[in-house]
């Protein structure tokens, strides 16, 4: 435990210490800025009833930001270390590969929750700017959306961290994780999936679709099914990236 | 301390390491001399515990480096080629943060890195961010960071790569001082390096050992035949006669040079130290000497020596 959170500690404050992380910061704020102006014409144009959670979902940044950062946020955590060859002078200390593993997961997922923290502050001075009482502010409905955004984040977090375990250069683990990551998300534009409305298929493409897991979320709702199917994801990328540095070892 | 045998390490088509046996006693600083892509490394990692073996046994301090890898590393304290560093931490930081990683905790973190940092004279740059350190310095924090916590066994790998003629000695100076408390291995190419710090030597061509001995050892064992040089202020014919007169040159050359000087290039039989005879010489005669010295081989030569050693043996 004591090695876990020495690590988890460096991990984030690695982020801190290079500009790469104060641009990432910066670049969500001004999506969330965008975002917050976009909310603001929407609520004045039309008085709506769905909650602010949703009027924000329905911007489509929150999928702007999501696809942006996270490749650059876990782009490092291998890779770098791999090339500098700090991973060497790591992996000769007592530590164990799952604890390495799960620390760079859990900094570089704590780093992508905060850089979502001003959300909270948008959505608060908009319920003041707006102050109508059908659209009041559901704490509820933030909680639940943070939960969409932390399982929806740790999914996109943990394929970024086995793409840099797989590589020394941090281009190609963004590459690799911006790759996958955009096809898991356009998998879930119905549009763009030509399979027939109804049967089997059409099934499979709405059990996967993440932009209406996360309206469910955004409106307040938790459902099991994207629960289980983001952390079993998110579990399974974790191992295969653990196996990818344990492979190191195998004779 | 280590105890290495019929290691073997394959990459996909080439042999790093071919059927290497050795074994180091606790207390001694022994040097694996090598050209660049001998071995070195590759035998240092797998001490280390950072890859396997593809074959043969390696034991440090009684613990199989495979079966009881964290056993191993707690017992090690290694430090990789280029001396790798996070680079964006402060020297004090880092040590700290290596320390709680080798399981120390708070208190002794603080205490063992106090006592480091005041070991390899880091004092004045504790609050130092590492990346804008000398590299003399950072190779000390490396260093610092291999014994933070008291390891049994201390290897390093180049450790004085890159660095100007001052920084090496004072680190050279610094491993010999940690010599005396901990059991180091390290590697090298430079073979005065070795001589200068190391208590026994491998010399390893090809991934293969092809002598280990003790420093003193090799010199007498592979330096037998240098020539000794003097330069002298005597006639030619007086200095050939005198010379050819001592049973123990088996090969004489003088050239003239400035005055009456003549450089006299004697090659000894049987590896005898030819340079008191040579000073009794010209103390009996009262010739004037000015030079003496005995010439150096360097590690190609040795390697030439070795190898040929190799050769007439198989034939």
């Amino acid at each position: 435990m004591q090695v876990f959170l020495t690590l988890l500690r460096r991990e984030l404050g690695s982020h801190f210490f290079s500009l790469t992380g104060y641009v990432i910061i910066a670049t969500v704020l001004l999506l969330l800025g965008f975002s917050f102006m976009d909310m603001l014409s929407k609520v004045n144009a039309t008085p709506t009833d769905a909650p602010f959670t949703e009027v924000f979902y329905v911007t489509l940044y929150f999928w702007m930001i999501l696809l942006l950062t996270t490749p650059v946020i876990t782009m490092r955590t291998f890779a770098q270390e791999k090339f500098t060859g700090t991973f060497e002078t790591l992996m000769t200390t007592p530590v164990s590969d799952l604890q390495v593993v799960l620390s760079k997961f859990a900094g570089s997922l704590l780093f992508y929750l905060l850089t979502w923290l001003p959300l909270v502050g948008y959505m608060f001075a908009l319920q003041q700017l707006t102050s109508s009482p059908s659209t009041a502010l559901d704490p509820r409905a933030v909680l639940t959306t943070y939960f969409g955004i932390l399982l929806v984040g740790g999914l996109y977090i943990s394929l970024g961290c086995f793409a840099s375990a797989l590589t020394r250069s941090q281009l190609i683990a963004a590459a690799v994780s911006y790759g996958v990551g955009l096809t898991l998300f356009l998998l879930s534009l119905r549009s763009l999936v030509p399979v027939p409305p109804e049967g089997w298929q059409a099934k499979v493409f709405t059990h996967i679709s993440m932009t209406e897991h996360m309206q469910d979320f955004a409106r307040g709702v938790v459902d099991t099914r994207p629960v289980v199917y983001y952390t079993s994801l998110t579990l399974f990328f974790i191992f295969l990236t653990w196996k990818v540095v344990e492979s190191r070892r195998w004779k | 301390m280590i105890d290495v045998r019929n290691l073997t390490k394959r990459y996909a088509g080439t042999t790093a390491v071919s059927d290497v046996s050795f074994h180091v006693a606790r207390g001694e600083i022994v040097g694996l001399l090598g050209p660049n892509g001998a071995g070195k490394s590759t035998i240092l990692r797998i001490l280390s515990c950072f890859m396997p073996a593809t074959s043969g046994t390696v034991r440090v301090a009684g613990h199989d480096v495979f079966y009881a890898a964290d056993e191993v590393r707690r017992r090690i304290g290694y430090m990789p080629e280029n001396n790798p560093l996070h680079l964006d931490m402060r020297v004090r930081e880092y040590l700290k943060f290596r320390a709680r990683l080798k399981g120390l905790n708070i208190r002794q973190s603080r205490e063992r890195v106090d006592i480091v940092l005041q070991q390899c004279g880091l004092t004045e740059v504790t609050r130092r961010i590492i990346g804008q350190l000398s590299k003399g310095f950072r190779q000390r924090v490396g260093l610092a960071d291999a014994l933070v916590h008291e390891p049994e066994l201390i290897i390093l790998d180049e450790p004085t790569i890159g660095l100007d003629p001052n920084q090496l000695r004072s680190v050279r100076q610094l491993i010999k001082e940690l010599g005396k408390k901990y059991t180091i291995l390290l590697s090298t190419h430079i073979l005065p390096e070795v001589e200068a710090t190391c208590s026994s030597v491998l010399i390893l061509h090809q991934g293969k050992i092809l002598a280990s001995d003790s420093a003193e050892n090799l010199q007498k064992n592979i330096f037998r035949n240098v020539p000794v040089v003097a330069e002298i202020a005597a006639p030619a014919q007086v200095l050939k006669d005198a010379w050819s007169d001592l049973p123990e040159v088996q090969h004489l050359d003088i050239t003239a040079l400035d005055g009456d000087f003549h450089r006299c290039s004697l090659t000894p039989r049987d590896g005898t130290d030819l340079r008191p005879m040579i000073y009794a010489e010209a103390i009996r005669n009262g010739w004037i000497l000015r030079e003496l010295t005995r010439g150096r081989h360097t590690l190609e030569d040795i390697f030439v020596r070795v190898t040929r050693n190799e050769k007439e043996e198989e034939q």
